[in-house]
């Protein structure tokens, strides 16, 4: 196996409410009232190889964006390691560390919220790499274009603002922006989500072909099952902070194990199914202030036994070898 | 069938220091009671304009500059403010793409749901909150009456669309329109979503138009679907009969490029060039520069004809091609 050019040990990720001033006055008062924590991202691992495409899917608030943003060193972990190229990125110094920082982008869910809508498309996709240096201020226009024609925009619209783009124009624009620094690593949030589906097939084969021709590596983040399984090598399903299921592609659709993955299959909409009933599982998603005790599926899974509620699976080899946290397929291995 | 919205030759331009954007140019449809109609097509064809359009939302630049917009058989293009907005919330309701748009960052949900209840019904304050709990409830969100002590910015992607669809469905409309409201929402939550509207259309008769780009939403829940492109609707009939057999060669392309487990790992299908420039479109069909199937003919603009049961925009229909699934 060659060295993984990105990986994650234990890491976590807790977003804290504070108490307000009212909230800890009425606290002191004696009222029931205390910070809450949410464990957004609770001891993950994960390691991808250099050239490698690893999916990411899961249910809404499980954790895939804030487990994104780790990676892409946006926001620190909790507890937990972090390497890139085999090294401690916490030990990084000045210019290895902004090297890393650069290598690593991210292209996020919400193009609305993340382009300034006061600057110009040329200054949004410019400025980055004309302030590390990686054009010079002349060759800056002719870059921008290049750029532009890349992720499909006409460079002619160049001046224009965010604002004055549609939705998969903008997601684009984002697009340009992150390619501009040359990165190594991308995460993609969403990143075709907003996209219509013509201009989704040229992102889909611009992703691949700018794997192919600057051996780019991917964390793929998606709710669209057929998109990442066209795309990704291998699929890591999320479930409230957690790791569930990991395998490759081919594994994780043509056998998947873990009951949450099979309703994830059952449920993706699909061209051959009209006017279906969407039947989708039961049960709510658990709030993940208060999540639920033992295998924190078990109020939705159709399999759960007595022991699910009180027993935690970790991510580990059970039947076949296939990596899940589930205690049936672990139990199944004997 | 009773028809809720008869839209006639509806044009809403922009006029703006570059040039006129005709964002919606002679579009027209119907939906009845009770039906779902899908929206497809490419980024800026016009799809939330059209939409816009219809719940009176076009501030200036634009303006709608022709056509008709029949709701329960009243004319509401250019309807007066005061109107509009009775119906708006109340008899039609709209879902953005953005949950943002519907939710006020300020206020927290239960104000926000019980001023929708009370701005057109004459209920307690009790009875509106009850609504909005029981609202919350339906589509999918835990512990409801916590998420109503809640301010937008606190709940994910997710929720707040959950919460913006919710308040959506209050008052039981006669007509809503989902512009992209799954996009950003995993299956599951999809899923419940599509079941939560097709419920509710099938209980109440609310008739829906669900704007959307993933086809394969549209063919598990719409009844008819309407295919966009530069402001015009190029091909418009029966599920079935558009994405087994589809005739304008915009559709086709559309059809091919979904990613499918066959095509796992190949490049897809992609339709070449790119999002139509809308102040420079060709002078013939706006799909020519971009189209595999063009000849000489196609330098005018394509008329709406009827060709095989349904109503299609191209000289030149594609009947050889059978889509794979
Ligand atoms: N800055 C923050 N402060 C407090 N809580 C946060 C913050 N960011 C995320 N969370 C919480 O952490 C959990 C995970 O959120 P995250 O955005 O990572 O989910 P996600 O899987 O990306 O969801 P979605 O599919 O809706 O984008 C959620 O419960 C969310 O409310
Ligand atoms: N305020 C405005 N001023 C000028 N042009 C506008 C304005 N709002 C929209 N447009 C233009 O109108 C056209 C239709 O926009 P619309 O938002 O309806 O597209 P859409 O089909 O909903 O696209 P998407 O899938 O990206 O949401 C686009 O070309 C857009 O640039
Ligand atoms: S551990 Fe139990 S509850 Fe959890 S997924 Fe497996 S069977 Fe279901
Ligand atoms: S009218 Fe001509 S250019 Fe337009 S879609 Fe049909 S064949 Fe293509
Ligand atoms: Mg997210
Ligand atoms: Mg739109």
């Amino acid at each position: 196996m060659t060295e993984p050019l990105v990986e994650i040990r234990g890491v976590s990720k807790r977003f804290t409410k504070r108490l307000d001033v009212a909230g800890k006055i009425a606290q002191r008062l004696g009222a029931n009232i205390r910070e809450e924590t949410v464990h957004a991202v609770d001891n993950v691992n994960l390691s991808i190889q250099k050239g490698e495409v690893l999916g990411l899917v899961g249910e809404s608030g499980c954790g895939k964006s804030t487990l994104g943003r780790v990676v892409a060193g946006i926001h620190p972990a909790s507890d937990g390691q972090m390497f890139y190229g085999g090294k401690d990125v916490a030990t990084l110094n000045g210019t290895d560390k902004r090297a890393a920082t650069l290598a690593i982008q991210m292209i996020f869910q919400d193009p609305f919220a993340s382009l300034n809508p006061r600057m110009r498309v040329e200054d949004i996709i410019g400025e980055a790499p004309r302030m590390h240096g990686i054009v010079s201020k002349a060759e800056s226009a002719e870059y921008v274009d290049d750029v532009m024609r890349k992720v499909g925009l006409d460079p002619s619209l160049k001046r224009r603002y965010a604002h004055q783009f549609s939705g998969g124009q903008r997601q684009r624009i984002g697009i340009a922006r992150a390619l501009a620094v040359k990165p190594k690593f991308l995460v993609c949030d969403e990143a075709i989500a907003a996209l219509d589906v013509s201009i989704q097939a040229q992102v889909i084969n611009l992703f691949m072909d700018l794997r192919e021709e600057l051996g780019l590596t991917y964390l793929f983040i998606s709710h669209d099952l057929s998109v990442v399984e066209h795309i990704a090598d291998r699929v890591a399903i999320m479930y409230l902070g957690r790791i569930v299921e990991s395998a490759s592609t081919e594994e994780i659709f043509s056998d998947p194990r873990h009951p949450y993955t099979k309703a994830l299959l059952a449920e993706a909409p699909r061209l051959d199914q009209r006017r279906r009933d969407f039947a989708p599982i039961e049960g709510e998603i658990p709030s993940p202030l208060d999540p639920p005790s033992g295998c924190t599926f078990h109020p939705r899974c159709p399999v759960a036994t007595a022991e699910c509620r009180t027993t935690v699976p970790e991510l580990k080899a059970g039947r076949g070898g296939r990596e899940t946290a589930c205690l049936l397929e672990h139990a199944e291995t004997v | 069938m009773t028809e809720v919205l008869e839209v006639s030759g509806l044009k809403t331009h922009f006029f703006t220091h570059a040039g006129v954007v005709k964002a919606v140019d002679g579009v027209d449809f119907t939906v009845s009671k009770g039906e779902v109609m899908g929206l497809v097509g490419e980024s800026g064809s016009g799809k939330s304009i059209t939409g816009f359009s219809i719940l009176g939302l076009i501030e200036p630049p634009g303006r709608i500059v022709d056509g008709s917009i029949r709701f329960n058989g009243d004319e509401i293009a250019n309807a007066p403010e005061e109107r509009l907005k009775t119906l708006r919330g109340n008899r039609i309701s709209m879902i953005f793409q953005d949950p943002m748009m519907t939710l006020n960052p300020v206020l927290r949900v239960d104000t926000q749901m019980i001023e929708a209840i009370l701005a057109h019904e004459n209920v307690s304050r009790q009875t509106a909150w009850e609504r909005s709990r029981d609202a919350l409830g339906l589509v999918g969100i835990p512990s409801p009456e916590e998420r109503l002590q809640a301010y937008p910015h606190q709940l994910s992607g997710g929720m707040r669309q959950r919460v913006a669809i919710a308040t959506a469905f209050l008052n039981q409309p006669d007509l809503i329109i989902a512009d992209e409201p799954t996009t950003a929402l995993d299956v599951t939550i999809q899923a419940q979503i599509i079941h939560e509207a097709q419920k509710l259309t099938k209980r109440t008769g609310t008739a829906m138009i669900w704007i959307t780009h993933d086809l394969a939403v549209v063919a598990g829940l719409a009844d008819r679907i309407s295919v966009m492109y530069a402001g015009r609707i190029v091909e418009q009939g029966g599920i079935d009969d558009v994405i087994d057999r589809p005739l304008h060669p915009y559709t086709v392309g559309l059809l091919g490029s979904v990613p499918t487990a066959n095509r796992r790992g190949q490049r897809l299908f992609q339709i070449e060039g790119m999002t139509p420039n809308m102040l420079a479109l060709p002078e013939g069909c706006a799909f020519g520069p971009r189209c595999q199937a063009l000849t000489a003919a196609c330098s005018k603009r394509p008329p709406i004809k009827d060709v095989d049961g349904r109503s299609l925009r191209c000289f030149n229909p594609q009947r050889t091609k059978e889509t794979t699934l």
